[in-house]
């Protein structure tokens, strides 16, 4: 009964809130459609240029950088103001901007959550404010939708899916155990759980294929070469190394090669990003399979802002378009890619 | 008690062995040691490797912290001369040159010089709280180093600078050299001259020190500068053993991890009092436990806590007044009698 009560409580407190909040919104578009069209669909989009708040998780690696750059790139093209900020990998950080973004009254917010939870406060403060959110790259678990306008990045699950599908055509034919070590990003972002649960999802399917050993790398290629160091003394027999990101497989392909193996051949290595870095080392055999996460946003991110600001309806979810590479591919795709 | 228990390294090293004796258990040839293309391999030896960096902070951290001080810009120290010999490194034409290398090198060094003496100034000339000077470069430092990288990750491809830090000398690996080195520096100059009293009562009353003829802007200077320098090659080896610079993520938290060597070995961080050597034994005891959770396989989520838990329980086997109420405690509960009669004759 004492959960009851407590659920109710909430469901109502959540119920009155997105009331509250549909009523701002509502007020919001008919004073904008019947009183003065011009403040909001004349004045704002020409006269004054579009502010755009962007909220970075960090650089803590290449595709990120790309991440950066593309977007930085793209506002300047688009002709908008940028307050770019870099959260470097904190939570606290990342509210902190949000913040401030909504005290300098931004005209769209825009941010790559950290971690996947914990943002409805913030985010609730921003949807009070009348500023339209649009996440990219990585999502919130937030239960509220109505909280952002529209999630626009990669699919990490199906990143993941598809890792697991290449693995398991390889070891279709296999008859005794293929044994599997895993480095995750950091614990709790949305492309560690998913990369993760869309790898395991495909794998479950043959028996043969078993995750021996999974640690978090933290995306980057010092911790993936000390966890990688360890995972060679603890596991005799490591068969493949799936990586969450191409830094964390760089750093772990030192550590391969210093015990005496050959990365690519005496462990297989597939690997998610396809950053330069690691179309290099495809190409040279290092690593088996890159699943491509594409950074470059940019162009996509200012037409959804430019949408938004001009009231016209975007679709909850846009997934960009994603490709893998074999190695042979790789040394293919190698000179011509930008990041 | 005997003598030998009241020895400041008993503890710390009792810590230590059970770690170690801990692996034992759980994968048998967690102590062997093979020869792989002329260098040795194991566990151990990549515990030395990577706590290298580590310990050197913390020789670092330790003096500062006898002068009743506390340098929380190690980490960005670090991030900061790694970037830039990798920046120097990797716009050279030819990576492999001795002479490059070297530059740049010094250069970082040289700079995490200027760094440690930039807070040395902050604290013993402008008279700030150190744990408020040294603040402003741990914010600011992982800013220059983004700077001097620009947000991306530097890869240098030059075998010569990647040796630094995992290159192996004499089948040992280079760092562990490096290490020592320094540590011996640290150990004569502190323990051979009387630079060491100096600090230690420096740290006690800087005032009183200073009456007695003894510099103690100097010598809170100095060990600022050396604590800098420490984490520049601290640096240099963290960024060559991966042959990539990265200025956001290279040694982050690592002041902490510095700050906790330095208490689990047993200097206080009231002043007045180091030791060097519990302070590599702290180092060796956090990179122990690292490399613990990653061989036995502690889920990500819970590695944090698994690591507090044990620096608690080190810190409380390391308290004097623990210990003697849980001896209390197991005495009172088997011999009561004679808890009974030393109340009585007390």
């Amino acid at each position: 009964m004492k959960t009851f009560g407590k659920m109710g409580a909430v469901l109502a407190l959540t119920l009155s809130m997105a009331m509250l909040g549909a009523c701002g919104n509502s007020n919001g578009g008919n004073t904008a459609a019947t009183k003065a069209p011009a403040a909001n669909g004349g004045t704002k989009t020409e006269a004054k240029e579009i502010t755009l708040g962007f909220s970075q998780v960090g650089a803590e690696s290449g595709w990120r950088s790309a991440n950066t750059k593309s977007i930085q790139d793209s506002a300047k093209e688009a002709g908008y103001t940028l307050k770019f900020s870099d959260a470097q990998q904190k939570q606290e950080n990342q509210i902190k901007a949000l913040r401030s973004f909504i005290q300098q009254k931004v005209d769209v917010i825009s941010f790559s959550p950290v971690v996947e939870s914990g943002w409805d406060t913030v985010l609730k403060e921003a949807k009070a404010a009348g500023i339209p959110v649009v996440l990219t790259d990585r999502a919130v678990d937030s239960k509220d939708t109505s909280l952002y306008v529209t999630f626009l990045g990669s699919d990490f699950v199906e990143e993941g899916r598809k890792a697991g599908e290449w693995l398991s055509e390889q070891y279709k034919d296999a008859s005794e155990d293929v044994n599997i070590v895993e480095l995750q990003g950091t614990t709790g972002s949305a492309p560690a759980n998913d990369r993760m649960s869309g790898f395991a999802e495909v794998i479950k399917g043959n028996p043969h294929l078993k995750v021996i050993a999974s640690q978090t790398g933290d995306f980057t290629r010092a911790k993936g070469k000390e966890v990688m160091q360890a995972f060679l003394k603890a596991n005799k027999d490591i068969d493949v190394l799936y990586a969450h990101n191409d830094d964390m497989a760089l750093g772990a392909i030192q550590a391969i090669e210093a015990a005496g193996l050959k990365p690519g051949e005496d462990i297989k290595i597939i690997s998610v990003d396809a950053v330069k870095d690691g179309m290099q080392a495809a190409s040279e055999g290092k690593i088996n399979f890159i699943v491509e996460c594409n950074p470059l946003l940019g162009p996509q991110l200012m037409q959804v802002v430019q949408d938004v600001v001009d009231g016209k309806p975007v679709e909850a979810r846009i997934v960009t378009e994603e490709s893998t590479f074999t190695s042979e591919q790789a040394k293919e795709a190698l000179p011509s890619r930008q990041y | 008690m005997s003598p030998f228990m009241k020895h400041h390294l008993f503890w710390p090293l009792c810590v230590l062995a059970a770690l170690l004796l801990f692996n034992l258990c759980y994968s048998p040839d967690f102590f062997s040691i093979t020869i792989h293309d002329g260098h040795l391999y194991g566990s151990l030896i990549d515990i030395l490797n990577f706590g290298a960096p580590l310990i050197l902070v913390a020789i670092g951290m330790t003096l500062v912290v006898a002068t009743k001080g506390i340098d929380l810009s190690v980490g960005s120290i670090v991030a900061i001369s790694g970037a830039i010999a990798c920046l120097r490194i990797s716009s050279g034409a030819d990576q492999n040159s001795m002479g490059l290398i070297l530059g740049s090198v010094l250069l970082a060094v040289l700079l995490s010089l200027v760094l440690g003496a930039w807070n040395g100034l902050l604290v013993s000339g402008a008279g700030i709280q150190p744990i408020i000077a040294t603040l402003i470069l741990m914010v600011a430092g992982r800013g220059i180093a983004q700077l001097i990288t620009g947000g991306q990750i530097i890869t240098v491809t030059s075998s010569n600078y990647a040796y630094i830090g995992s290159g192996s000398l004499a089948a040992l690996p280079f760092s562990i050299f490096v290490v020592a080195l320094v540590l011996m520096i640290a150990l004569l100059l502190t323990r051979r001259t009387a630079l060491g009293l100096f600090i230690e009562s420096v740290g006690c009353n800087p005032a009183a020190s200073s009456m007695s003829g003894i510099r103690a802007h100097w010598v809170i200077l100095s060990v600022y500068v050396f604590c800098g320098v420490c984490a520049g090659i601290a640096g240099l080896l963290l960024s060559s053993n991966v042959s990539s610079a990265d200025g956001n993520n290279a040694g982050l938290w690592y002041e902490l991890d510095a700050i906790l060597a330095v208490v689990i070995g047993g200097t206080s961080l009231n002043g007045g009092r180091f030791y060097l050597t519990g302070t590599v034994i702290g180092a060796l005891i956090i990179q122990t436990l690292t490399t613990t959770i990653y061989m036995i396989g502690v889920p990500p989520e819970i590695t944090l806590v698994v690591k507090a838990f044990v620096v608690l329980a080190v810190c409380l086997i390391q308290s004097d007044a623990f210990r003697a109420a849980i001896a209390a405690r197991w005495k009172s509960r088997h011999y009561p009698a004679e808890k009974e009669m030393g109340r009585h004759v007390s």
